[in-house]
């Protein structure tokens, strides 16, 4: 049997970043990972680190967020200072685009919500109209209304990322072990047995951030994470010179040149594979954005799998039943790696999570049953 | 250092390459006309600017990005020649041309 000081289940970049936020802290943590054969939605991501539309009703989330994008800048220095790999960080501002008057008050009303939910904390944005979106962004098509930006949104290379997540992990002293699943598990407070294999590892404390595999983990170790998969589909076009200065919430480009496009969102289950219709209507809405798109070639597409809590909000959570148990849950691995490396880790390793995160919890689903 | 078979007497096409006219084989590939005018290395990447040539020849692995009759970014080996083709070397990622409404 082997002991660390933590276990984290999950390498993606939930795992990832709060693992090297486990290490960094001066524990000795395992991180176990399924590998490549799993979703693994941080492989198929879009890389926005996008704060703007999160957290409409849930002001928590909002501020989460926030602190996580503003914690990305320092997380991305000490990767680059610390493995040599620059995650293509950048933090200009970010705009979402409204192909229509309708969609414009709808975005208008969605972020006037936002900031008077936002209270004291702020939370500054603008809608743009059409003419001044023409002079941030290239080539805008006539379709193009309006926009909301806020300042706090930017983008990154979320595979970069992960490499440099586990990278520093290790550097820092963190046991990496992958291609391996959760076999069996006991759970005591503060004491917890992990089998896999022919392999037994054991840690006072353990963090599940398995994705859409902590709906079956949580329950063994007291926990509720109502996790489901939501499918979303992407393509990238052929790298051209430098066209975009920031993000829109559905095309980006690159750091190395490639257009991203991403614009689905498909409750279809389990179900990896990518459907023609679906990217055909992502194309056309990117092409009614910017016209000049429909020349460049698609070279690659994908579908991947976010991690869903019911409402769209994060779970975490720490267990009653066994003390040291805590779970990660959510569908912006990229955006909240700032949070989860540089606040959510350091409350595992002082063992409870803060108060400010109890709304977080999976108790916001136990609503009483009507008579 | 690429040369045709000897036992290669297939009509031939006339291409240019670079501006250059050459007679290529009928069925060859836009990739194999820049091979066959001497050109190794047919592109620079767009990340940094390291000169690629035709690698896998079978539309894998992306290194033989050639303009062709004016666009950009074609996998040169998945492209048959035809009478009168313009290919040139890749420089880089591509321009875009916006036209500002």
């Amino acid at each position: 049997m082997q002991r660390f000081d933590a276990i984290v289940i999950g390498g993606g970049l939930v795992g990832s970043a709060i693992a090297y936020g486990l290490a960094r802290a001066g524990l000795r943590p395992a991180l176990i990972d399924e590998g490549d054969v799993a979703f693994r939605a941080s492989r198929g991501n879009f890389g926005l680190v996008w704060v703007q539309s999160k957290g409409l009703g849930a002001p928590h989330y909002q501020r989460w967020t926030r602190l996580s994008s503003e914690e990305w800048p320092a997380l991305a220095a000490e990767l680059a200072e610390r493995t040599g790999i620059s995650v293509g960080h950048e933090r200009p501002g970010g705009v979402h685009l409204c192909l229509s008057e309708a969609e414009f008050a709808e975005r208008q009303a969605r972020m006037e919500q936002m900031r008077q939910e936002a209270g004291n904390f702020g939370f500054e944005y603008r809608m743009l109209g059409a003419d001044e979106l023409r002079g941030m962004l290239p080539g805008l098509g006539p379709a193009v209304v309006g926009a909301s930006w806020t300042r706090y949104d930017g983008h990154a290379n979320s595979l970069y990322l992960l490499h440099a997540l586990h990278k520093g992990f290790v550097a820092r002293g963190g046991t990496y072990i992958p291609n391996r699943t959760v076999d069996y598990a006991a759970a005591q407070p503060n004491d917890f047995r992990l089998g896999s294999g022919a392999a037994e590892i054991s840690a006072p404390k353990i963090v599940l951030a398995a994705g859409l595999g902590n709906a079956k983990l949580a329950p063994l170790f007291g926990l509720s994470a109502p996790v489901r998969p939501q499918r979303g589909q992407i393509l990238v076009t052929e790298r051209a010179g430098r066209m975009f200065e920031m993000p829109t919430t559905t095309v980006r480009q690159t750091i190395e040149g490639g257009i991203m496009i991403g614009d689905s969102m498909e409750d279809v289950g389990f179900d990896t594979s990518q459907r023609p219709d679906v990217m055909a209507a992502m194309a056309e809405r990117a092409v009614k954005s910017f016209p000049w798109l429909a020349e460049l070639q698609v070279v690659r597409a994908w579908a991947a799998l976010r991690v869903m809590p019911p409402d769209g909000t994060p779970i975490y959570d720490e267990s009653e039943k066994f003390a040291g148990a805590f779970t990660a849950n959510c569908h912006s691995g990229v955006t909240l790696a700032g949070a989860h490396a540089n606040a959510f880790a350091p409350m595992v390793a002082a063992g409870a999570l803060a108060p400010d995160m109890v709304p977080f919890s999976a108790k916001r689903f136990d609503v009483p049953q009507a008579a | 250092m690429f040369r045709k078979r000897p036992d290669s007497a297939a009509p031939t096409v006339p291409v240019s390459v670079e501006g250059r006219d050459i007679r290529v084989p009928a069925g060859a590939s836009a990739a194999a006309a820049m091979l066959l005018a001497g050109f190794a290395a047919i592109r620079e990447t767009g990340v940094t600017g390291t000169p690629r040539g035709p690698y896998c020849l079978v539309g894998v692995c992306f290194d033989c990005f050639a303009e062709i009759n004016g666009i950009p970014n074609r996998q040169s080996c998945m492209v048959r020649v035809a009478p009168g083709m313009a290919i040139r070397r890749q420089h880089g990622r591509r321009a875009v041309e916006v036209n500002d409404a």
